[in-house]
């Protein structure tokens, strides 16, 4: 629990951030909470030369709203998405998401971007921003991009972003028939499964549905089977349980370990995307 | 003259602690916080496999770098300190502060860097190569004890620790002779037996301050100052001085603020000696904090043990006999009490029970894994756990209520002192009474509707109960081979102020307001005006320390005593100072005055002052009032209670959620209600861990696979209901306060209640026992027959 030595800076702008991390030759780390790079740190898992203080960055926090868009800044902690009131009301699975996270030190200090970055399989974020469609909003010296959650999340501990760049905010459109759902691991209150479902409605029936899964594979994934289980049903309990039933069965490579086995991990994805989307059903 | 304020009485009072504000404020010091010029820091280089031979040790690059002062690797280490001292009287394996020739367990010490900072120790530690030979490791103890894979100590065949120690009916106290006749003719006699093998698991004691330590050797005045995260400072300062050469006059130990302990600090441990040794053989202060990765592989762990229980009956509920067979994995080496706590689980056995025919046998092994020592309860939880599962059991094979065969079984009020089959005397006792508030209190019968509603939805919910018996207030000083007494000194000082020191050494107990309020009602002064000193064995004389819920027992009546010698004298001085009779003086509100006659006495710091400028100094007196005292009980105390739980299980995913707990304990006289139900709230909040989340797991090849905070779960306070306490009264004749402790009673009641709930929400199922902790996917299983 003793770090290798390393130098502090701090940034005043993503701009200096992104100069600062530059200079440093890769062997530098950007910090905001420090929830997830402190520990690696500890531990001495990751022995960056230099840290890059980001979180007094102005601008970088904070729930906006942008031509009927929500954009969460990278740097805001999951305390301020779990209480903002733009949130609660347009898209309350995002504040609902982020109040599962670990406990209130965690929440006042960890941030979106540091969790998006970091990737850990079992963070509860990267369900959320897959079923709400979100785009990742990225700043490097090329200048900005924005990458769709599905395409961000791509492996172990492994994101679209490079070396050199910084994320800046996710932008999405609300969706109020939202809810996640989750199976903590009763250590760390990472999810051993979560999922997350969204979604619309035309005519009376379910025009479109996003599932988002963590926890039980090497990233977060979408469910595109019982997405499509969903999609032209009455919202009905029946039709969540329908959609639900197998959910995990066709799933390849799921996590197995001390916590929860391949194969009940398997069961709870079923039995969480069935509650998940139940939680959706109710906001509808 | 303005009159006096009347002082409330304080025992018995729910006076917040005195401790508190300085701790939550950050004010407090504890071992880490303690810097000295000049003081250097040790990082211990630990071992990353489970059991290996030591080929070499290069420590060249990590003498090489800036601000190393020295490295020293274990065969080094052994040239000037010898293997640990244990303190049982069971034979162990040399066991060396740092490895020699072998390490036995992830962990263990190999070598010591000692460098100028924290860091700088750390980093020349990672650089010391160490080339091993792997062998093969053993983690479970009952493949341990064939002898393979791994032969763990040389002269210790098939790794048993204690081979078999048999105890209860028909034991010679010897142990030499065994008579079977009345256990065998018990289950003879039987029509129902019940069969169980149980397992107590592995936990991690997790104070929230880890292990630390400070060394100060002074060449000029050869003497030694060591500072601890310690229960203990007497027994540390003892052993230290032995281990240096030194005699105990030498040594001073200092416990300062202490983070928790929970019996593993308990133990003196190969770092205490090697900081100690390091600081005396450099002639620097030496420092070493543990961290949390360290505090998980190398501070003690606790429980572990196997228990096969077998329980014979009656059909009408009379208990007529048990067996139970423990097995006790201890890890890889015997630290202070080791062997000694599952011998407490054997003393324990009878439980609350008038039972006939007791036979238990005990054997203690070695595995490739941490060491076990003490943990809040030592040895007593693993017997509730056992028997009142057995209990348990025995109640759902015969259909009868689990509280109504418990009554039929009960050790009744007019046995008591009662010599249990196990060889102990329980001092005093009334369970029936504690049950009857448990079952009241909990609305039993409303408790059992409800259930049974909720069933009827399709929800799985269970009840639970279970009664307990500890032991506490250790002890005589037959039981305890450091010696079983307390001690205390009580000053008036010449200002009227009170200190008074102790060698129980609080570290949570609440002792400075405890003994505070004992003190100022005695004296009749304001709480303000007495300070508790503990902790500095350069202030307190002596002392054994604060484990097996003691401190109260018989460190309080040691302060007791002492306040009761001083005030005889102080009397004295008072009745020469007032022209009284010191028969007729009372103290109350600041001032020691004729009974009756307030106006006619003088305040408490006048005849301080008097005692210490004694013109004329009365006949027959010496000047001064201090006074000290041993205390030591004639046997333990034995508290006592019922503990009943609700408990749910979620049918699709086996989590199980704790709806209600409620507890009833008797630990005899109370001294502050308020400081008894922290530590109950502090005992259940462990034992539910232990029952439902906590968990020391090791993988085949002895890796350990809980080591940190983000794998190994303690519970948290949203985790439980709001706990509904109660007590009843029985004093114990063994001290005057009538006090019995209650530091670990909270852990003993709560695991086998939760467990049966648990059981009985399951009943459906078939199933008859659940191991802890409660898993949510072994539950799972349970409910969907391991299919998906």
């Amino acid at each position: 629990m003793i770090p290798s030595v390393f130098e502090y800076e701090r940034a005043t702008s993503i701009d200096d951030a992104l100069a600062k991390l530059a200079a440093t030759g890769g062997a530098g780390k950007l910090i905001a909470g420090g929830h997830s790079l402190v520990p690696l740190m500890k531990l001495r898992l990751n022995e960056p030369t230099t840290i890059i203080d980001i979180a007094r960055i102005p601008g970088l926090a904070g729930v906006r709203e942008d031509d009927g868009l929500i954009e969460v800044g990278a740097g805001t902690v999951h305390h301020d998405v779990a209480t903002s009131a733009v949130l609660r009301d347009q898209c309350p699975v995002v504040s609902d998401t982020a109040a599962t996270i670990g406990d209130p030190q965690v929440r006042n200090r960890g941030t979106l971007g540091g969790s998006l970055a970091h990737a850990d399989p079992a963070a509860d974020y990267p369900a959320m921003l897959l079923a709400v469609d979100a785009q990742i909003q990225l700043q490097g010296p090329a200048g900005t991009r924005a990458v769709a959650a599905q395409d961000f999340f791509q492996d172990l501990f492994t994101v679209d972003l490079g070396a050199d760049e910084i994320i800046t905010a996710v932008r999405f459109a609300p969706v109020r028939a939202a809810a996640y759902a989750k199976l903590y691991q009763r250590a760390s209150r990472f999810a051993i499964v979560g999922v997350a479902a969204a979604l619309e409605m035309a005519d009376g029936v379910i025009s479109s549905a996003r599932i988002g899964l963590t926890g039980a594979l090497s990233s977060a994934v979408r469910l595109p089977h019982v997405e499509d289980a969903l999609v032209g049903q009455a919202p009905t309990a029946e039709t969540a349980s329908n959609a639900a039933k197998g959910a995990g069965t066709s799933l390849s490579d799921v996590n197995g370990d001390l916590h929860a086995s391949e194969e009940y991990r398997r069961a709870m994805v079923s039995v969480f995307t069935k509650r998940a989307i139940e939680g959706a059903l109710a906001r509808v | 003259m303005a009159a006096s304020p009347v002082l409330p009485k304080l025992v018995g009072q729910r006076v917040k602690r005195r401790e508190d504000p300085r701790l939550i404020q950050g004010l407090g010091t504890y071992v880490d916080d303690i810097k000295l010029v000049g003081m250097q820091h040790a990082a211990f280089k630990r071992s990353d496999l489970a059991h290996a031979r030591i080929l070499s040790v290069d420590v060249s690059e990590a003498e090489s770098m800036p601000g190393v002062e020295a490295v020293f690797t274990g065969a080094q280490i052994a040239e000037f300190v010898a293997p640990m001292p244990i303190g049982t009287p069971f034979p162990s394996p040399d066991h060396h502060a740092v490895a020699v020739g072998t390490v036995r367990y992830v962990g263990e010490p190999v070598a010591v860097v000692v460098a100028t900072d924290r860091y700088v120790a750390r980093d020349a530690a990672d650089t010391i190569v160490i080339d091993y030979e792997l062998l093969p490791a053993v983690v479970d103890p009952e493949q341990a004890m064939t002898g393979q894979p791994a032969q763990i100590h040389a002269d210790f065949e098939n790794n048993l620790a204690v081979a078999l120690v048999p105890s209860g009916t028909g034991v010679s106290a010897d142990l030499q002779t065994v008579d079977d006749t009345a256990v065998d003719k018990a289950f003879a006699d039987a029509d129902v037996v019940v069969s169980q093998r149980m397992y107590n698991q592995r936990l991690a004691p997790t104070a929230m301050e880890p292990r630390g330590v400070v060394a100060q050797y002074e060449p000029g005045k050869d003497t030694m100052t060591i500072w601890s995260s310690t229960q203990n400072p007497h027994i540390l300062r003892s052993f230290i001085a032995a281990l240096n050469g030194m005699g105990q006059d030498q040594v001073r130990a200092i416990a300062p603020e202490v983070g928790g302990g929970f019996g593993a600090k308990i133990n003196i441990y190969g770092e205490e000696y090697v900081v100690a040794a390091l600081s005396k053989r450099l002639g620097i202060p030496l420092k070493w904090a543990e961290d949390r990765s360290e505090a998980f592989l190398a501070t003690t762990h606790g429980r572990d043990i196997i228990g096969y229980l077998d329980l014979a009956a009656t059909s009408d509920g009379k208990v007529l006999g048990m067996k139970l067979q423990l097995i006790a994995d201890i890890g890889a080496y015997n630290m202070l009490l080791t062997a000694a706590i599952p011998t407490l689980t054997m003393m324990m056995a009878n439980a609350t029970y008038d039972i006939p025919a007791i036979r238990t046998t005990l054997t203690e092994v070695f595995t490739n894994k941490t060491p076990t020592d003490a943990y809040r309860g030592a040895g007593r939880p693993e017997a509730t756990y056992f028997v009142e599962r057995g209990m348990d059991m025995l109640a759902r094979e015969l259909g009868m209520d689990p509280g109504e065969l418990r009554r039929k079984n009960f050790i009744q009020p007019d046995q008591f002192p009662y010599a249990t089959q196990m060889g102990a005397v329980y001092d005093s006792g009334d369970y029936e009474k504690a049950l009857d508030l448990g079952l009241k209190n909990a609305g039993w019968d409303e408790l059992k509707q409800q259930r049974d509603a909720a069933r009827a939805e399709g929800r799985l919910v269970g009840l639970g109960l279970a009664m307990y018996v500890e032991v506490c207030g250790l002890g005589p000083s037959s039981s305890l081979p450091t010696g079983g007494w307390e001690h205390s000194q009580v000053t008036i000082e010449r200002d009227g102020r009170i200190s008074a020191t102790t060698g129980a050494s609080p570290h949570g107990q609440g002792n400075e307001t405890t003994f505070g309020q004992m003190l100022a009602d005695q004296f009749g002064v304001p709480l303000e005006h007495v300070t508790i000193h503990h902790g500095d064995t350069g202030v307190v004389k002596q002392g054994i320390g604060t484990f097996g819920s003691r401190s109260q027992a018989v460190g309080g009546t040691a302060i007791h005593l002492a306040g009761g010698k001083v005030k005889e004298k102080m009397a004295k001085f008072a009745a020469a100072l007032i022209e009284a009779h010191e028969d007729d003086l009372v103290f109350e509100n600041g001032r020691i005055s004729v009974k009756g006659v307030p106006d006619s006495g003088k305040t408490f710091a006048e005849v301080a002052g008097y005692a210490y400028v004694p013109v004329p100094l009365p006949e027959g007196l010496t000047p001064g009032l201090s006074e000290e005292a041993f205390f030591e009980p004639a046997n333990n105390t034995y508290p006592f209670g019922c503990h009943i739980s609700l408990l749910e299980i979620d049918r699709d995913t086996g989590e199980p959620t704790l709806l209600k707990l409620v507890a009833i304990d008797d630990a005899g006289n109370l001294i502050n209600p308020l400081i008894v139900e922290g530590q109950i709230h502090g005992g259940l909040a462990q034992g539910i861990g232990q029952a439902m989340i906590e968990e020391v797991r090791f993988s085949e090849d002895g890796q350990p696979l809980t080591a940190s905070f983000m794998d190994y779960a303690i519970p948290r306070a949203a985790d439980f209901p709001r706990f509904e306490l109660d007590n009843t009264v029985t004093p114990t004749p063994v001290n005057p306060l009538g006090a019995k402790g209650v530091g670990e009673a909270g852990t003993l009641g709560s695991t086998p209640c939760i467990v049966s709930a648990a059981v009985d929400a399951l009943s459906e199922f078939g199933v008859k026992h659940i191991d802890m902790m409660l898993r949510p996917e072994k539950l799972w299983r349970i409910i969907h027959g391991g299919q998906s």
